[in-house]
This record gives C-alpha cells, structure tokens and sequence, in this order.
C-alpha cells in the first residue's frame, strides 16, 4: 500500500511538471512532430493488421457458434459491428498499444535518463519533463481517437471479407446487420474510452520511463512496468468508464 | 566565481558529502580530484543543482542558488554550460541539432545566425564535416568535443565538465584538456572539471581539490600537489609503481 502510494503521489508531482508553462512553444511544436511519427504513424501498420484479424475471427467466430434457427443471421454483422466498437477497437487496440507504445516511451526516457541525456536538459534550465513528456502525451490524445476510428472500420471490413470469402452467411444479411440498431452513442462512449486511455499509456509509461535509476537492466525492468501497469490501468479505467457512460 | 560553504547531502542515511566549503576562481579551470566514489560528481551535479543538497549554500558570484526558487534557478542555469561524462548528446539528433539545441531555446536568432555560431563553436572544438552525423556514428573523443561546443553555445560564465576524458586514449584527452584550457581563458568562465587522471592534474590544475571518502581533504594547485604531505592525497597521486619510484627518487634528491 506505502508503495502503492509512493509511486502514486510521485506520478501526480510529475504530471505537474508536465503541464507547466513551456519554455518556447515553437520547440515543443517540433517534439510534437516527432512524437507524431513516433507514437502515430509508426503505428498505422500493426493497427491495421491487427484489427483486420480481429473483426475478421470475431465474424466467424459469432457465424460458428450461433448456429440457431431462432437467431436471425443478421446478428453476425450487427455482433461484428458493436464488438468492434464498443470493446475492441478502444480496450484491446490500447492493449496492444501500451505494448507497442507503452514500452517504447518508458525505454526511451529511460536510456536518456541513464546516458545523463535529462540531466543536460536539467542543466540548461529546461523543464526536461515538460519537454519530454508533454509532446508524448498530446501525441497520444491526438492519435488514439484516430486509432480506434480506424480500427472499427478496418476490424468491420475483416468481417465482411470474411463474410465475402467464406460464404458463412450472406453479404446481404450481414450488411444489415451492420445497419441494424445502430445507436450513435457507442461512438462518443469509444472515442471517450481511447482518449483516456490514450493519457493512461503515455503518461505512465512516461512516469516509469522519466524515473529510472542505475543501469540498462533496470531501463528493461522499467518498460516491462510500463507495459504492466499501464495495461492494468486500461482495464481498470474500462469498467469504471462503462458504468460511467452506459449505466 | 562560485563560493560552496558547508555543503552536506545524504542519500537515505549514506553520507556523501561532508561539510565542504571552497570557492572556485573565475577565468580558471578548478578541478576537483578524487578516487572513484569519492563523491565527485555529486559534487559538481550539486553544484549545478542536478542533486539538492541536504545542507550548505552554493553562490554564484553573490546569489545563493540554493535560496532561489526553481524559475530563478533557471535563469542561473542558462549562464551554465556543462560537459557530463558520456557527453549525453541526443541520440535522435544531429551533431549540428545538438550543438543548436540551447540556441533554440534561448535565443530569438535566425536560422542563418544559428548555423554560423553553431559552426564556430564546432570550429572551435576542432570538429568539422560533421555537422549531419548522429552521436552514434562518431567517436568518444568527437562526442565529448561536440559536448564541449554545446556546453559552450550561450557563451556561458560557468562550465562544468564531468570527467572529460575519461575513456579516451591519452593523446586525445590531453587534447579536451588544452580544449577546456584554452575556452577557459578565451571565455574567463568559472571552469570546473572533475578528474582522477593526473595528467589533467598535472596540466591545467591551476586550481585542485581533493575529495575524500565526501571531505574536502586537500586544497592547492598543480605545483604544490606533488609536495603535500596530505597522505591520503598522496596515495591517489602517487598511486602506480612508477610514480612511487619517481617520489621515492625525489625524496632521496631532497
């Protein structure tokens, strides 16, 4: 509990750091671009893939197992559809992001922190986390919505491919289903979920990134926290926000 | 000049530094000696306020930096330049972004000017045609250089160095040492340099502490260092078999 207070009130003390006043807004500006490529772009890839397997094995998955009379086969379409939105392309993408992200952030910092990298920031009167971390974050805050935005429509696509391959069910009952019911709130309630847990991967893993102390060993040690941590966050932060959004 | 009085820092209930106050020359290169774990770079990066002391005061000419509040320590702190020992240039960046990184930040000059200075102070440290490579594809003897135009970059009134040559083959670190030397009397910055390589001692010491087990243990310069009595000193400076023999056969001349 002592640590779990420790680490607690030590991120919320960088996180003021954080948001402190910059020092010159055109320097952040080009951090920013940076991060841009670093947590955005460099992403795109493995989001795609990702999500068009998953929208495709979820497809199949529903097709196979609800294999009922009583069931219309449209519900295969409207299942792809809300699984993407409601819970994968936000919960599971941010999974996969605080490993991909997650660990590149914490490493990164933590090999600038041990090579003395924020040290020299330090020395030069730069608030070295702002300058770091801040970038990251609203990197983060920018990308994550977009990421899920573009995993719902990726992940729907693997399902109709799916479909379209397969034969499981007809184009036309699944594109139905896509159509069926839809309730515009479970976007807003996604794109809410990513932006949070967009703060949540950057900023913890920032925290365990920034604070690193002694060698390379514990700069791996560090990125496997990030990961841990920030992931047990995501899943904490899905069920409150649930409750929160769909009760 | 930097003035250092009492200064004391514990880490948890490890005592590091031990009530240590000197003062540090302007226009000079102040070294401050010492064994591996002595205590020295603590030292300096308390010095710079990288590490808070638990208790003293550091003055810069006649400002108490440790009074200051973080905003007014960051407007002491640009007047700072310091070479770390790794150099800790940014590994995501160019040898030219490096060197340009403070010009960025403090000051309003143009593109244009920023490449002229950058250039001069990468001219200065003897390193050209190098302004497009990234840290990695340069040598230790080129990082710490490129360090050292950084530290320089703002015309700074203080420079730390951080174990220069540490790491580098002799020749080259006589070289960083002449470097530091000479931007010392060029700029008439406060230079202060942590070492435990005696050459560096023996060339451009005109100011030494020696740092022991976290006390100032001894006071001088380069030519007094080889005549002290101060035991502990002794055993850092004469610490080889040839440099036994040598003081041996001077106390026999004597």
């Amino acid at each position: 509990m002592r640590i779990l207070l420790y680490h607690l009130g030590n991120y919320f003390i960088l996180l003021t750091k954080v948001f402190a006043r910059p020092e010159k807004t055109k320097a952040y500006y080009r951090q920013f671009i940076q991060e841009v490529n670093n947590i955005g772009l460099n992403s795109m890839g493995i989001i795609l893939i990702i999500s068009l397997f998953m929208g495709s094995v979820i497809t199949l998955q529903t097709a196979y197992n609800t294999e009922s009379p009583f069931l219309p086969k449209y519900l295969i379409g409207l299942g792809c559809r809300d699984s993407m939105i409601l819970e994968l392309s936000s919960t599971m993408l941010a999974l996969i992001m605080a490993g991909k992200v997650g660990s590149n952030i914490a490493s990164e910092l933590g090999t600038m922190r041990i090579t003395e990298q924020i040290d020299a920031l330090e020395s030069m009167g730069i608030n070295s986390a702002s300058y770091l971390i801040l970038p990251k974050i609203v990197a983060s805050l920018f990308f994550f919505p977009l990421f899920t935005i573009l995993s719902i429509i990726i992940g729907i696509l693997g399902g109709w491919l799916s479909v379209a391959i397969t034969g499981v069910i007809s184009i036309t009952d699944f594109n139905y289903g896509l159509q069926y019911g839809f309730n515009p709130f479970y976007i807003t309630y996604t794109l809410i979920k990513s932006v949070i847990f967009g703060f949540i991967i950057s900023s913890v893993s920032s925290y365990y990134g920034y604070t690193v102390e002694g060698g390379a060993l514990e700069v791996g040690r560090a990125s496997t926290k990030a990961v841990v941590y920030s992931s047990i966050n995501v899943l904490l932060f899905n069920v409150l926000l649930t409750q929160l959004l769909m009760s | 000049m930097i003035r250092v009085e009492h200064l004391t820092k514990i880490f948890e209930d490890k005592l590091v530094l031990d009530d240590i106050s000197c003062t540090f020359d302007k226009g000079k290169t102040n070294l401050i000696i010492g064994q591996s774990g002595s205590g020295k770079t603590v030292f300096l990066k308390t010095i710079v306020g990288l590490i808070t002391p638990t208790q003293g005061d550091i003055f810069y000419c006649d400002t108490n930096f440790t009074q200051l509040n973080h905003i007014q320590q960051k407007e002491i702190r640009k007047k700072i330049g310091m070479l770390f020992q790794g150099a800790a240039l940014f590994d995501s960046a160019t040898v030219e972004e490096n060197v340009m990184f403070p010009l960025h930040m403090f000051t309003d000059m143009s593109d244009k000017e920023k490449i002229e200075h950058v250039n001069f102070c990468l001219e200065r440290v003897n390193v050209t045609g190098a302004n497009d490579l990234f840290p990695s594809e340069i040598s230790g003897g080129m990082k710490k250089r490129v360090g050292l135009a950084r530290a320089i970059v703002l015309n700074p009134e203080y420079l730390f160095c951080d174990e220069p040559n540490s790491g580098l083959d002799p020749q080259t670190a006589i070289l960083i040492d002449e470097l530091i030397k000479d931007i010392t009397d060029e700029f008439h910055t406060t230079t202060i340099v942590n070492t435990h390589d005696m050459n560096s001692v023996m060339g451009i010491g005109e100011k030494v502490i020696f740092i022991h087990q976290g006390k100032k243990a001894w006071e001088g310069n380069n030519k007094e260092i080889l005549n002290s009595d101060n035991e502990a000193l002794n055993k850092f400076v004469f610490a080889n078999q040839m440099a036994q023999e040598l003081r041996k056969a001077r106390s026999i001349k004597k």
